[in-house]
C-alpha cells in the first residue's frame, strides 16, 4: 500500500453512541484501495458498530465519514450517498442474513437485477461465475436451509461480489461456523484478498489476519488503541492493552 | 334436582335441510369478507409499523376498535346504526360482508404486523447492504418471508370469521335477533 493514493474510507473524529453508551470514541480512519485492514478486540469493544458504520448501517452522531467520494452526515441526513455506499461496497454479516426463501441462484442475481437493472441473462451469467469461484456451483438451485454453515456463508460472499464492490466488509465471518468449516470461507477471502479487493474484517482468526492483513486495527472500548502491520502489532505490541489482549487470545 | 332434559336428534336431523340453503349466503358473507378484510389487514397492517408516527395513529384507533368490542355490538351497528346514519336501508349482504369485512381487517392487521416484525433484523440489513431501497427490501425480502409466516394465523381467523357469519341468519337478514329477543323473558326480579 502507499499513502499517496486516495483513501476510499475516511473517518474523521467519528463518535456514536447507543443511549447513554458511547460505543465508537473519536475514531480517525483511512484505508486506501487494495488495502486488507483487520479489525481485532474484545467482545463488546465496537467493532462490529465501527465497520456498520462505514456503510450506514448504524448512524453516527458527530464526525465525518467519506467513501469513495461520498460523504455520510450524522444523524442519517444523507439518504442519496448512503444509497451510492451501499452499492460500491458489499458485506458478509457473521450469521449470513441469506434470504431463505429463495434458491441461491436467485440470492446472488436479486441485487444487480434491482438495484444494477442487469437482466437476468446477464445476472445468472455473474452468479454462476461467482459461485463457481467460491465453491459452490453445485448448490445453486438449492435453498439456503439445505446447505452447510460454510456453503452458507459463501453464497454470502458470492451475493455480496455479484454488485461487484470497491470495497468488502466481514462481520465476524466466520464465528459461526463449525470449526471444520471455517477452513473454505477463509480461503474464499484469502483469493479475494489475493486479486487486491479492499477489505475490512472483523475476526478472531489471528493466524489468518496475521497472513492476510496489511495492517491490523486493535479496538479498545471504542477507541483505535493500537494499529500497525501484523508483525508490529502482534511480535511487539506497544501498549498493555493491546499486550493482554493478545496474551489472552493467542493462549488458547 | 333431576335434570329432566333430552336433545332431540331427530330435531337436529330433520332441521338439516333449512340449514343447507344456508349454506352458500354462509360462504359468501365470509369469504366476501374475508378476501376484503385481507386487503384492510395489509393496508392497516403496514400503516400500524409505519416509521411515520402519524401514519400510525389512524390504524392504532381502527385495530382497537374492532378488536376490544364484541362482534355483535359491531354487527348491529352496521345493521341498524348505519342505515339510520346514510338514511337508507341497506342491502342485508352487503351489511354482512361488511361486518365481516371490518371485524377481521383489524383481526388480519395484527397478524401482518406479527408476521413482519418477526422477520429477523438481519434480512433488512443484508438487502440494504447489498443497495436494495427499504421498498424493494420489503417487497423482495421481508413481505415474501412474512406472507408465509402469515398463513396458519390467517387460517385461524378464517375459521373465526366463518363462524362469525352464524350472526347473521341463513336468509342472510339479522332478524333471528330481534325473534329471538322477542320471545326471550324479561329478566326476572330478584
Ligand atoms: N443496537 C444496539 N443497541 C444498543 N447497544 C448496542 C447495539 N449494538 C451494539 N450495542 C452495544 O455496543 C457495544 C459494541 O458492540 P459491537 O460493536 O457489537 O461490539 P463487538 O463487535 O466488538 O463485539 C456493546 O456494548 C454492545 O452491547
Ligand atoms: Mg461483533
Amino acid at each position: 500500500m502507499t499513502s499517496t493514493q486516495t483513501p476510499i474510507v475516511r473517518m474523521q473524529k467519528l463518535h456514536k453512541h447507543f443511549g447513554s453508551l458511547h460505543v465508537l470514541n473519536d475514531i480517525d480512519m483511512e484505508i486506501v484501495p487494495g488495502e486488507v485492514v483487520v479489525v481485532i478486540g474484545a467482545s463488546g469493544s465496537g467493532k462490529s458498530t465501527l465497520i456498520r458504520c462505514i456503510n450506514g448501517l448504524e448512524e453516527v452522531q458527530s464526525g465525518s465519514l467519506d467513501v469513495d467520494g461520498n460523504t455520510l452526515l450524522p444523524n442519517g441526513k444523507s439518504s442519496q450517498a448512503l444509497q451510492t455506499i451501499r452499492t460500491e461496497v458489499g458485506m458478509v454479516f457473521q450469521q449470513f442474513n441469506l434470504f431463505p426463501h429463495l434458491i441461491v441462484l436467485d440470492i446472488v442475481t436479486l441485487a444487480p437485477m434491482k438495484v444494477r437493472g442487469w437482466s437476468r441473462q446477464d445476472a445468472e451469467e455473474t452468479a454462476k461465475r461467482l459461485l463457481e469461484r467460491v465453491g459452490i456451483a453445485a448448490q445453486a438451485g438449492r435453498y439456503p436451509s439445505q446447505l452447510s454453515g460454510g456453503q452458507q456463508q459463501r453464497v454470502a460472499l458470492a451475493r455480496a461480489l455479484a454488485m461487484e464492490p470497491r470495497l468488502m466488509l466481514f462481520d465476524d465471518p466466520t464465528s459461526a461456523l463449525d470449526p471444520e468449516m471455517i477452513g473454505e470461507v477463509l480461503d474464499a477471502m484469502r483469493e479475494l484478498a489475493k486479486e487486491g479487493m479492499t477489505m475490512v474484517i472483523v475476526t478472531h482468526e489471528m493466524g489468518f489476519a496475521r497472513e492476510v492483513a496489511d495492517r491490523i486495527i486493535f479496538i479498545h472500548k471504542g477507541e483505535i488503541a493500537e494499529q500497525g502491520s501484523p508483525e508490529q502489532l502482534f511480535d511487539a505490541p506497544q501498549h498493555e492493552r493491546t499486550q493482554s489482549f493478545l496474551a489472552r487470545v493467542l493462549n488458547h | 334436582m333431576d335434570v329432566n332434559f333430552q336433545f332431540d336428534w331427530s330435531a337436529a336431523f330433520s332441521s338439516i335441510p333449512y340449514l343447507l340453503p344456508g349454506i352458500p349466503w354462509t360462504l359468501l358473507i365470509s369469504f366476501g369478507g374475508l378476501a376484503i378484510g385481507f386487503f384492510i389487514g395489509i393496508f392497516f397492517g403496514l400503516l400500524r409499523i409505519s416509521p411515520v408516527r402519524w401514519l400510525r395513529w389512524p390504524a392504532i384507533v381502527y385495530i382497537e376498535v374492532f378488536r376490544g368490542t364484541p362482534i355483535l355490538v359491531q354487527v348491529l351497528f352496521i345493521f341498524y346504526g348505519l342505515p339510520q346514519l346514510l338514511g337508507g336501508p341497506i342491502n342485508a349482504l352487503v351489511a354482512g360482508i361488511a361486518a365481516i369485512a371490518v371485524n377481521s381487517g383489524a383481526y388480519i392487521s395484527e397478524i401482518v404486523r406479527g408476521g413482519v416484525q418477526s422477520i429477523e433484523r438481519g434480512q433488512r440489513e443484508a438487502s440494504l447492504s447489498l443497495g436494495l431501497s427499504r421498498v424493494q427490501a420489503f417487497r423482495y425480502v421481508i413481505w415474501p418471508q412474512a406472507l408465509r409466516r402469515m398463513i396458519p394465523p390467517l387460517g385461524n381467523q378464517g375459521i373465526i370469521s366463518i363462524k362469525d357469519t352464524s350472526l347473521f341468519s341463513s336468509s342472510g337478514s339479522v332478524s333471528w335477533y330481534v325473534k329471538g329477543r322477542s320471545i326471550s323473558p324479561p329478566p326476572s326480579p330478584r
